[in-house]
């Protein structure tokens, strides 16, 4: 337990699933500014589905990441500048547009049972000598075993971290801590916790996480992330420290950054209110929600069946198309006699 | 002219490739009227697909392209399904023995063909590439609507399933998505082209889906796409029977949504293998065409054959 933690805020990308990839230039330097004075170790800044996210898909972005890297390279000095990338979506050229314009770390991002799609992206981060992570999402959808065994094929790619991700937000705390300990056990490098607030145990979870030995600490500030949000950033530095813990994180100054700066950006607060307590429920990728919001507009449907039957499909991180098609399908059954 | 009852003999060809593709291409080969599989060349003298050809009464060849190279008389047409890395280093070699290369890997080196859209275009090329599993599933489609409204952008997500992505789409997933993109924008005629792919391990494991997203210039008539798609369904089904739409296009604006999944005939691959499958069959079915060219201008030696045209 040498290893002090590292928290990585991830509003500017987590978040941008929130406003719909609408983020600009202004709200990004702004945001920045803020967690770079509160101490924070990383800033992640990409299109909420990673490099090359911008689609019909996924939702095209406002204004072209690579601008909002830019801008947030010019106002972090202590905090790492992060880029998340999704092998299938992002590619190494991508990667490469990143790193030129000053990314210092990349997590590298595979549905959790996949992880062999990224080891040229893991390679190239490491020839491109940047920081790597490895982000094996929706965790909660494999054995830790198995999970571990995914983790190391990332070590041996390169990775310097692997983290335990749990999109849907539906880790319970034994799930939680099974998985950490179960990567723990088996990795040399280090090992990291990203959470959502779905079920509302982000924090805690976190909090076990650190406990079994993760040092890479993913949090958004206010919870600025998909579904429910994250783990609220200023609420884990306070946690952290009363408890002895906290890794030079101002807890003033994030309260501020949560109150003054972010709910203007945020649009509606992250809370756990029926659609998104579903994600956790049901074990659905917290990004679903806004396209699920939509798409129960669009095709009059409901948009907790919507979340429950694309759950029930086994939906993997990306399959956005299949919450059109699964609408479209309760539509037709609801306008249909019998 | 070669009389219709009395088909004129087949055109030569091999497979370069015994893993799961060329076995399952070679199920296929092995009913074809117009094409006479000839060999079968690996690189592993215990591989399952050679023992599998040589049951089926095939020639089979452990030394690769070499044993291909020296057949007499030589294929005309040799498939392969190798990997692209490999097919870099045949792709000269067939062309200096005159053999025709339908390239089933990604490598990208000679003409895009996707059967249902540019077939008659390209059956003078020495080396044919069929793009990826996605580009066969999604370019006709982008093509469909392109020729009723100009397309300017396309956009499309294939989701396989795990099971069937072996280690070479794995390793190379970007080849994948800008291979797709491309053939998007040459093919389908697309201003700009995008792709993306998600793997999906569930068991059982999923059927190859596919969503084509298509923005077309402002106006153009929905009832004349979604019919300009409909026949084109159709013109692919006529080669890949289990190519079908999981919903009508559903239109918003002048943007269009189309969800189809490709189920595959199950000759030797399982039938959710769908992206496979559709390599396998495009691949055929361009085998088929470029072998009528090569007979129609090459005409077999016949004792009747005057100079009448």
């Amino acid at each position: 337990m040498s290893v002090g933690l590292r928290i990585c805020d991830v509003s500017l990308r987590d978040g941008s699933h929130v406003v719909r990839h609408q983020f600009t230039i202004e709200q990004v330097v702004s945001i920045g500014c803020g967690l770079e004075a509160a101490g924070v170790h990383m800033v992640e800044v990409s299109h909420g589905d990673g490099l090359g996210g911008s689609s019909l898909q996924y939702g095209l972005s406002r204004t072209d990441e690579l601008r909002l890297i830019a801008a947030a390279r010019s106002v972090l000095s202590h905090a790492k500048l992060a880029v998340l990338l999704l092998p299938g979506i992002g590619t190494r050229a991508d990667l490469k547009a990143a790193r030129e314009l000053g990314a210092d770390v990349v997590r590298v991002a595979t549905h959790c049972t996949e992880a062999d799609i990224a080891q040229q992206h893991i390679g190239l981060a490491r020839e491109l000598g940047m920081q790597v992570a490895g982000f094996l999402m929706m965790a909660h959808m494999t054995s830790p075993q198995k999970l571990a065994s995914q983790a190391r094929l990332m070590e041996s790619y390169g990775a310097h971290a692997v983290y335990v991700t749990d999109s849907a937000g539906a880790l319970t705390i034994d799930g939680a801590r099974d998985r950490v300990r179960a990567l723990r056990d088996a990795l040399q490098c280090e090992v990291g916790f990203h959470g959502h607030n779905n079920l509302s145990l982000a924090v805690a979870n976190t909090l076990v996480a650190i406990e079994e030995g993760a040092t890479w600490i993913d949090a958004a500030v206010r919870g600025f992330g998909a579904g429910a949000g994250n783990t609220a950033t200023e609420v884990l530095a306070a946690v952290l420290d009363r408890m002895g813990r906290n890794p030079g994180l101002d807890v003033f100054k994030l309260m501020d950054v949560a109150e003054d700066l972010v709910p203007p950006i945020m649009q509606k607060p992250a809370i756990i209110d029926r659609a998104a307590l579903t994600l956790g429920y049901c074990g659905v990728y917290s990004s679903f929600l806004r396209h699920a919001e939509r798409a129960a507009e669009r095709f009059g449907a409901d948009v907790r069946e919507i979340l429950a039957e694309v759950g029930r499909r086994g939906a993997v991180g990306g399959q956005e198309d299949m919450i059109i098609e699964v609408a479209f399908e309760l539509s037709q059954r609801r306008s249909s006699p019998g | 002219m070669a009389s219709k009852a009395d088909s004129p003999a087949r055109v030569r060809c091999a497979i370069l490739g015994s893993g799961n593709i060329g076995t399952d291409l070679m199920a296929k080969l092995l009913r074809s009227r117009v094409l006479e599989l000839q060999a079968m060349a690996g690189i592993e003298s215990a591989s399952a697909g050679l023992a599998r050809a040589a049951e089926a009464g095939i020639a089979t060849y452990s030394n690769g392209i070499d044993g291909l190279l020296a057949l007499n008389p030589l294929p005309e047409i040799v498939f392969d399904a190798t990997s692209a890395q490999a097919h870099r280093a045949h792709a000269p070699r067939l062309r200096a023995a005159r053999i025709i290369a339908i390239d089933l890997t990604p490598a990208a080196l000679g003409e895009y063909v996707v059967p249902a859209v540019n077939l008659d275009e390209r059956l003078d090329a020495v080396n044919l590439n069929l793009v990826t599993c996605g580009g066969q599933a999604t370019i006709p489609i982008i093509a469909a609507v392109n020729r009723v409204a100009p397309v300017e952008y396309a956009e499309i997500v294939a989701t396989i399933a795990s099971a069937s992505a072996g280690p070479g789409t794995r390793q190379n997933i970007d080849e994948f998505t800008q291979t797709t993109a491309r053939g998007l924008e040459r093919l389908g005629g697309a201003r700009r082209g995008k792709a993306i792919i998600v793997l999906n391990p569930a068991e059982p494991p999923i059927i190859m889906r596919d969503t084509v997203y298509a923005c077309f210039d402002a106006g153009a008539p929905h009832e004349e796409i979604a019919a300009s798609i409909s026949r084109m369904v159709h013109e692919i089904q006529a080669y890949v029977p289990g190519y079908r739409l999981r919903t009508e296009p559903l239109f918003d604006g002048d943007q269009v949504t189309v969800m189809l999944e490709v189920e595959g005939v199950g000759d030797f691959l399982p039938r959710y293998s769908g992206n496979l499958d559709i390599m396998t069959a495009a691949a055929v079915r361009v085998g088929e065409e470029v072998a009528r060219k090569l007979r129609d201008t090459q005409p077999e030696p016949h004792p009747d054959a005057g100079e009448s045209v």
